[in-house]
């Protein structure tokens, strides 16, 4: 089985996608990395190798978790599947 | 099967000064930008001499002159280094150089350009370089314990791939060296922002901590005095922005996973600074790939372990660097500068520990003499790093 995105941690709000050509609406397997689960999702938007999406919803202000821990700020409210990077999330440093 | 780290040896050279060298080079040295073209000839005149030409060394001052000399002492008394040839514009700072790679015990002879004109210079300094060159070949390898390599680390155009696998992978390693009584370093002070309270926390003393936090918290004073938005496209670089890094937190949290889960922070350095004991050390430094792969070599490192993402393609002229990736695209597109492929990570046809091994075994194999891509490829990044503007 083919896992299309990895997770750090389970109280992350993103995963990142590690296949090359996801495309939306594509059924998607996640790895949870640290509790060692396996999740399902469906792709809200085409996503590039390496970038993230969210999967959780994300509300605009929010911070956002990685790794269990803050790495910015949601600057647009995100849905759960939705690409996540530069477009709608900032640094809070800086 | 687990490589026993405490029973392993390599086999390279005993350097005058006690230390192990896993490269055998002959370099020419300029002491400025005026010599390069002159180190060059000399280069070009006799087989098996390096040149190492730079773009400094004229008009600097106070403590960015001191750097900019202990960086170039520093790499000349590098164990991978068998002897120097240094030539500069003037005798004055010539000597100093020479002088300073001299106390290592190691064969080192300066030439000044002013009043011998180009030509004579590189003729001289030619003979001496063909002497350097015929001495060195005669070395012989001698076997030393493992424990006698340091280790250097640094990654360099990170993406999300990084933070999740390859520099864990070095984690990984260090944990294992370090337990073993390895010498290590990380650093990239800026390349901590959003993760400095982790590596604070990981500092084995409160002193050790509260030196670390003076340092990151001057580099911080830096940014905001110069910037002129939030560093997007610098810090993160627009290479790590098209890999999926999104937020210097996020790219420091990446970063960070290269110390592992186990090692402490056993003290700091300056840049370009030699440790005095094993364990792991926190150098303050640039995050530039050649900055600060180039400060490590100057700290008396012998091996350099870089993992990337997008495809970074840095080496360095002394430093055997060793690149390590798990991004599938990189791989498939740019094999040819990767020495250990943990792609298998991402899709769990490996484990953490599987990576750490085939790192290590790719480091005892460096150590022992085998070419690393970027030496195969010719990459010989060596870049100074500059704290102000010369005089």
């Amino acid at each position: 089985m083919t896992i299309h995105f990895v997770v750090h941690d389970e109280g992350d709000s993103v995963g990142v996608v590690v296949v090359e050509g996801l495309k939306a609406s594509n059924r998607i397997n996640g790895w949870i990395m640290d509790q060692d689960k396996m999740i399902e999702f469906d792709a809200k938007s085409d996503i590039p190798i390496g970038h993230k999406l969210a999967i959780k919803p994300i509300k605009a202000g929010e911070t956002i978790i990685k790794y269990g821990v803050d790495i910015g700020k949601a600057v647009s409210d995100i849905q759960p599947g939705e690409h996540l990077h530069v477009h709608n999330v900032k640094t809070k440093r800086w | 099967m687990a490589i026993d780290l405490k029973g392993s040896s390599f086999e390279g050279w005993r350097r005058e000064d006690g230390r192990m060298g896993v490269r055998n080079h002959v370099i020419i040295l300029p002491v400025d930008d005026l010599s390069n073209a002159a180190a060059e000839a000399v280069a070009n005149n006799i087989k098996g001499a390096m040149a190492i030409p730079h773009a400094y060394g004229r008009l600097q001052f106070g403590a960015d002159l001191e750097l900019h000399f202990r960086t170039l002492i520093g790499t000349g008394c590098n164990p991978n280094v068998a002897g120097v040839v240094v030539i500069g514009i003037e005798p004055g700072w010539t000597g100093k150089i020479v002088e300073g790679i001299a106390a290592s015990g190691k064969p080192v002879e300066g030439f000044a350009i002013e009043q011998n004109g180009d030509i004579n210079t590189i003729a001289n300094a030619s003979r001496a370089a063909y002497k350097m060159v015929k001495h060195a070949s005669k070395l012989k390898k001698t076997k030393a314990p493992l424990v006698e390599l340091w280790v250097s680390t640094k990654c360099g155009e990170s993406d999300t791939t990084s933070g999740l696998a390859s520099c864990p992978t070095v984690g990984n390693a260090f944990d294992k060296l370090w337990e073993a009584g390895h010498t290590l370093v990380f650093g990239e002070t800026t390349e901590l922002t959003g993760g400095e309270h982790l590596v604070k926390a990981r500092c084995k003393t409160p002193e050790i901590a509260e030196k670390f936090q003076a340092m990151f918290d001057r580099y911080q004073r830096v940014v905001e005095t110069n910037k002129t938005n939030d560093l997007s496209e610098s810090q993160p670089t627009k290479g790590n922005i098209e890999g999926g890094l999104t937020t210097i937190e996020e790219k420091a949290l990446g970063n960070i996973q290269k110390i592992g889960k186990k090692c402490t922070v056993d003290g700091v350095l300056d840049k370009a600074e030699r440790p005095d004991g094993p364990g792991l050390w926190f150098m303050d430094s640039s995050s530039a790939a050649a900055e600060m792969v180039t400060l490590c070599a100057a700290s008396g490192y012998a091996v350099h372990f870089f993992p990337t993402g997008q495809g970074n393609v840095i080496g360095n002229p002394i430093l055997p660097v060793i690149k390590i990736t798990a991004n599938p695209r990189t791989q498939r597109t740019m094999g040819e500068h990767i020495d250990v492929d943990v792609t298998g990570l991402l899709q769990k046809r490996m484990n953490m520990d599987d990576a750490g091994e085939a790192l290590l075994d790719c480091m005892i194999r460096t150590a022992d003499g085998e070419l690393t891509a970027a030496e195969l490829l010719g990459h010989r990044e060596f870049s100074l790093t500059r704290l102000y503007e010369s005089a």
